[in-house]
């Protein structure tokens, strides 16, 4: 089953004069479960295309479709609503509400999904000692370093099972060990949840982990290879 | 539900994120709120008093005249309903209180000054807190009974007139046939009003024993009838309108002094400005602190939306926001209020500036008073208007684009 279609994509920024294609007839499948790495120089489009997958931005023009549902037509709302149903999102920085401790903010989805207290309440506190922050479920991002605080990002992104998780640059501000250590998580989950993950990055260490990486300039591809079965 | 009860401890624990900014507004408004309903009810209590003596002067919520009276209150203008069948007839109503009277202009004489004066021809049991008189401030002794052979005349009056309680003057004044007709009386009582100008004015008499100086049998040229509260004279003035006939015109308080009456609408409109205008002062710190509280988070605005979170809960987030700080606000408000008030009670002697208060017809002592309507008027404007301030700021904050706002500040 295709988890991720996106058909002839285009995207154009004007920055002055200048007329930048984001996304240039960029077309992708990607396969429910698949592990996926973006990569490209900076500018090159993954985080336009990753945006445009999680419905976070629309594009010019052509298709995007997750899990057979076409969502580049769809409202806010309706985008919203599919964010909160079937993807998992985690940034670059600044992943957190701030004034939500660990375990609430892993909650928060759930919260807003509406599942009942006691059921979340469990989730939340296993996915977290998943992740390796049992004893820290009551920190405030601020009581955080930026490690744990990406692992409690991640947390939130998986805790309900999303068909579909996108992460851009999630390891841009963590050094080597606790990246490492993400990956690893990552990978865990991809096999244990049979969780489709799309990850952009730069990072040489990253894209070796990920057995199939899409390769970008200026808004098109420009090589996809199965690296090693994942 | 559940979205509600994360966005009612999102707002809250942003409502705290930024303590010291919280604090100035919540004491904005809640000094605000105060000064709402602390000068209301100052200012309501001076327009109470006014219309209370006011109607103690009258005295009546709601009179009946023969149609002429009005214009021209002599004795002639009597209401031709016998007044023996006229107070049947309101006793069996079953008002608050009522009374019949006679009242023509007069002139009284001692043996040393003349003054025009208003006599009234009372019975004392019916008229008992009926009117302006201070009963615990007179010298000598009020009317007794309705053929009472006395005389009440004010101290201001008494000092006018160089006479004194026991001593006797002349009442002057006109009857039926235009005769003069004249009386001696002997001063039983002197009595003392908050408003001095009321001691100069009305003498009073023995309603029967005016009948009989005037000649005018059982009738007279008033009857009164008091409800429960002077704001709302509808119900007295249609069952006094059902107890009398075409030959005679009932008037309402508010028609017969239509300054006060005016007055008292004029004021209810004032204290609707007055709030108001204090409110829009608030909104100004109200809006801005929403302001800054939606561009300081404008980066965690786009993070929820990018999780899933609807626009419309990003709205009613800093809507939730913006109402608890008013609520706290409010409440504080409110408690300082009635606090301040609550002491009060007693009245404030305000005869520092006495002579100019009873120009606007109000007393020296000024007792504030707290109407419900007026707290409740309070708190529903602010909390009104102060969610439709609160809509531009919450509003902006939900037509953010998620991607475009999490990456503002990067």
């Amino acid at each position: 089953m295709t988890a991720v279609r996106c058909v002839d994509l285009c995207k154009t920024y004007i920055q002055g004069d200048t007329e930048i294609k984001a996304l240039d007839h960029l077309s992708i499948d990607v396969d429910a479960g698949g592990f996926v790495c973006l990569s490209s120089p900076s500018g090159g489009g993954k985080t336009t295309l990753l945006n445009a997958i999680g419905g976070l931005d629309i594009p010019d023009s052509g298709e995007v479709w997750i899990e057979g549902e076409r969502i580049d037509t769809k409202s806010k709302g309706q985008l919203a609503e599919l964010r909160l149903r079937k993807i998992g999102f985690v940034f670059q920085a600044y992943n957190l509400i701030p004034v939500l401790t660990a375990r609430e903010n892993v909650e928060f989805v759930m919260q807003v999904q509406g599942v009942p207290a006691a059921e979340r309440g469990e989730l939340a506190i296993n996915v977290l000692k998943e992740v390796g922050l049992a004893g820290l479920e009551d920190r405030r991002p601020a009581q955080m370093s930026g490690g744990q605080q990406q692992r409690v990002a991640v947390a939130r992104a998986v805790v309900s099972r999303p068909a579909l998780i996108l992460a851009d640059e999630p390891t841009a501000n963590l050094d080597s060990k606790t990246s490492d250590g993400l990956m690893d998580l990552f990978s865990e989950l991809n096999s244990a949840h049979n969780t489709t993950f799309i990850i952009a990055t730069h990072d040489q260490r990253v894209m070796a982990h990920i057995p199939r990486l899409i390769r970008m300039l200026d808004g098109r591809i420009v090589d996809d290879i199965q690296q090693h079965a994942p | 539900m559940n979205t509600f009860k994360v966005l009612l401890m999102l707002a809250w624990r942003n409502l705290w994120r930024n303590h010291r900014r919280t604090i100035i507004m919540l004491s904005a408004i809640s000094i605000g709120v105060w000064a709402m309903i602390f000068m209301t009810a100052l200012t309501q209590g001076m327009v109470n008093e006014m219309i209370k003596d006011g109607i103690s002067v009258l005295p009546g919520h709601v009179q009946v005249h023969h149609p002429d009276y009005r214009d021209d209150p002599n004795i002639n203008n009597l209401i031709t309903t016998p007044d023996t069948e006229l107070s049947a007839r309101f006793a069996a109503a079953g008002f608050k209180q009522w009374a019949t009277r006679i009242k023509v202009p007069a002139v009284i004489s001692s043996e040393r000054e003349s003054r025009g004066v208003t006599l009234l021809g009372i019975d004392p049991v019916r008229e008992r807190d009926l009117n302006f008189i201070d009963y615990a401030d007179i010298d000598g002794r009020f009317l007794e009974v309705a053929d009472d052979k006395g005389i009440v005349i004010g101290r201001k009056l008494a000092d006018t007139l160089d006479t004194e309680v026991g001593k006797r003057i002349v009442v002057m004044t006109q009857d039926p046939d235009n005769e003069i007709a004249d009386r001696g009386f002997r001063v039983v009582g002197v009595f003392g009003a908050k408003i001095e100008s009321l001691e100069e004015t009305y003498i009073f008499a023995g309603k029967e024993t005016i009948q009989t100086l005037l000649k005018v049998g059982d009738h007279v040229t008033e009857a009164v009838a008091i409800g429960d509260d002077y704001r709302n004279v509808e119900p007295v003035y249609a069952a006094v309108l059902a107890l009398v006939d075409s030959s005679v015109v009932v008037n309402r308080w508010t028609d017969l002094n239509s300054y006060l009456g005016t007055m008292m609408t004029v004021m209810d409109g004032f204290v609707l400005i007055w709030v108001v205008v204090i409110f829009l002062a608030l909104s100004f710190g109200l809006v801005n602190t929403l302001v800054m509280a939606v561009y300081e988070r404008v980066r965690e605005i786009g993070l929820m939306l990018a999780l899933g979170m609807k626009p419309s809960s990003i709205l009613g987030q800093i809507i939730i926001e913006s109402m608890m700080l008013l609520v706290i606000g409010l409440a504080i408000g409110n408690v300082l209020a009635f606090a301040s008030i609550a002491p009060l009670k007693s009245g404030i002697d305000i005869s520092v500036v006495a002579k100019g208060m009873e120009m606007m017809g109000a007393s020296s002592i000024l007792y504030p008073q707290l109407r419900s309507e007026d707290v409740i008027l309070a708190n529903a404007v602010v909390l009104i208007l102060g969610f439709f301030a609160s809509l531009s700021p919450a509003w902006r904050a939900s037509r953010y684009q998620p991607i475009e706002a999490i990456t503002k500040a990067d």
